[in-house]
């Protein structure tokens, strides 16, 4: 699995609020909520972000809220990874759980500028910005990750427990 | 090998003698609860598991977050979780009028307690640590697997000791504790750790307390906050009708990340100013500052909307005016705590002094409904949160407070020192 596509560029602490509000949340339907994704920090976001776009961010990406609907939003706006320094767990557990690939490099997520041209290959780890050549290296998907991701996510995992 | 009291619970779940931090485990459920946001959202995704909850004694829906309905696809969110749980039959039913917010019903039951296993869809659902039991927030799919198979899986986390000890002086509450210690370690101060509370300066805290401090862990980046369990939280089981528990202890050698050493009586009424909670002020940088005047204040919520944040509330507010452009919307986060307001004379209070004086629900504290914020306006909020946006306008400022200090705030119309406005409780 790949990613090849343009950079949204954010700080620390980017949280659920922001990803998509609350006031987004009496729809949990994908398509819905994608057209709120950012809006309160990033209005044109939704405007610009593109298939295959990738996200990069500081540290503690996807604080606050349990809402599933965050990861949800982003991966129907067409972003295809997320990179940041760190994510606070609830998100990550739930971007596994969607099957939204996030990844944790922090070299990345301080030397990838916003509009740069990225690729990211997901088996490996290995991120590239074509824009200034520069090669990072992050830690691919743990084994258990796999696992889950191979079942195609975690109802299917279940499903496939409960024979 | 010697474990914190997080991990002991943990291997109990998972049928384990011993896990070690990192281990990847699956430990069964005591219990699994959602609301009206994140609960809809898990009702197809059961469906695909098979369409039945694992135990109808242990799955809880509770209508908390848009509810009263504030418009209609809530409402439809709110009929399709209510008639899933009528359906399955569930012993636990939610419906509006008869519970509360998620946080604080489910204690009030009885229905969580000293050493369960539970998850909730909903980032707050650390609060139960306060009754010693481990307890963590998930997502939609998480919550659904779980209300289908009964299990989930976690990795073992390591874990943060917070030491308290000495005494809270007369208008610190739990809320100016918890502030403290976010803004000392930061929003992932603790992220993917346990924050385990011990020490003498626990029996110097109410269990209305401990929940605020629990509520807020997550707020530190927290997978769990806990408190060692102790005659006041045997107590608080004992009359909210728990029979049975079971009491772990962490072993005096567990390892810790870090200790953070926090003095109760050296602690100072604590703002968080926007926009992130770990943004502390004490009370005494913000008089030396100039006044920031507000514009509403809410007093409630999972996080301050119990017995004792209404009495400290009501307590700084008797005999005095809300100040004459500031609106004040109260909570009461269930409707025993609501019908303990009318009883004991605090309602009188609340409406005399000039609040609105509200059924329970999270609506402001998420900008949901029942006090959403205009552009540019202040809010001083008992609240969790104070991102941008979170209670209206991304433009509103939030600044998250104790119910005195709340309180003493309405009076002034701006951030204002309880200490000065007194009250007594």
């Amino acid at each position: 699995m790949n990613a090849h596509g343009t950079v949204f560029k954010y700080g620390d602490n980017v949280d659920t609020d922001v990803i998509i509000p609350a006031r987004y949340l009496n729809s949990f339907d994908a398509k819905e909520l994608a057209s709120h994704a950012m809006v309160d920090i990033d209005p044109t976001f939704v405007e610009r972000v593109k298939d295959g776009d990738i996200m990069v961010a500081g540290k503690n990406f996807g604080c606050g809220s349990s809402r599933e609907h965050a990861p949800l939003a982003l991966k129907t706006a067409g972003v295809a990874c997320v990179i940041a320094k760190s994510y606070a767990r609830i998100f990550y557990r739930n971007a596994i759980n969607i099957g939204f690939a996030i990844l944790e490099c922090d070299a990345a997520a301080d030397g990838i500028n916003d509009g740069d041209e990225v690729k990211v290959d997901f088996d490996t780890g290995k991120i590239v910005d074509v824009t200034t050549g520069v090669e990072y290296q992050a830690e691919a998907f743990p084994p258990f990750m796999q696992n889950i991701i191979k079942e195609g996510g975690l109802v299917n995992y279940i499903n496939h427990k409960k024979g | 090998m010697s474990m914190t009291m997080t991990q002991k619970i943990l291997a109990a779940h998972a049928g384990l003698e011993e896990v070690h931090v990192g281990q990847l485990i699956e430990a069964k459920l005591d219990l699994v609860m959602a609301n009206d946001i994140t609960g809809p959202m898990a009702l197809p995704i059961i469906k695909q598991m098979g369409g039945n909850v694992f135990d109808k004694d242990k799955v809880v829906f509770v209508p908390d977050h848009f509810v009263p309905n504030k418009d209609i696809k809530s409402a439809e969110n709110a009929k399709a979780m209510r008639e899933y749980a009528i359906e399955q039959k569930l012993t636990n039913l939610m419906i509006q009028g008869k519970c509360g917010v998620e946080h604080a019903i489910l204690p009030e039951r009885g229905l969580v307690y000293s050493g369960m296993c539970i998850i909730g869809a909903d980032s707050h659902t650390c609060t139960y640590g306060a009754l010693g039991a481990f307890s963590t927030g998930v997502g939609t799919t998480d919550v659904a697997a779980g209300m289908a198979a009964g299990t989930a899986w976690f990795r073992v986390p390591s874990a943060i000791k917070i030491y308290l000890h000495g005494k809270p002086n007369r208008y610190i509450s739990g809320k100016d504790v918890i502030l403290h210690i976010i803004d000392r370690i930061g929003v992932d101060g603790a992220l993917y750790q346990s924050m385990e509370f011990t020490g003498p300066g626990v029996a110097e805290l109410s269990m209305d307390d401990r929940f605020t401090i629990c509520n807020m862990a997550i707020e530190a980046g927290g997978k769990n906050g806990i408190f060692p369990v102790d005659d006041k939280a045997k107590e608080y089981m004992l009359e909210a009708g728990v029979k049975e528990y079971d009491i772990y202890v962490a072993d005096e050698d567990a390892e810790y990340e870090q200790v953070v050493d926090v003095d109760l009586g050296a602690i100072r009424p604590t703002v968080a100013f926007p926009h992130l909670p770990g943004n502390g002020h004490t009370i005494d940088e913000i008089e030396a500052g100039e006044k920031i005047y507000i514009d509403q204040v809410v007093i409630g919520s999972c996080t301050n909307g119990r017995m004792e944040d209404m009495r400290k509330a009501a307590a700084v507010l008797k005999g005095h005016k809300v100040a004459e452009t500031v609106r004040v919307m109260v909570l009461p986060a269930t409707q025993k705590i609501f019908l303990q307001c009318v009883h004991e004379g605090l309602v009188d209070i609340f409406v005399e002094a000039g609040c609105a004086f509200n059924t329970p629900s999270c609506g402001p504290c998420m900008g949901g409904h029942m006090g959403v914020l205009a552009k540019g306006e202040k809010c001083v909020s008992t609240t969790n949160r104070n991102f941008v946006g979170r209670m209206g306008d991304t433009e509103a400022l939030i600044y998250l407070a104790s119910p005195e200090t709340a309180a003493a705030s309405a009076i002034a119309g701006y951030i204002a020192n309880p200490e000065k406005v007194g009250g007594n409780h």
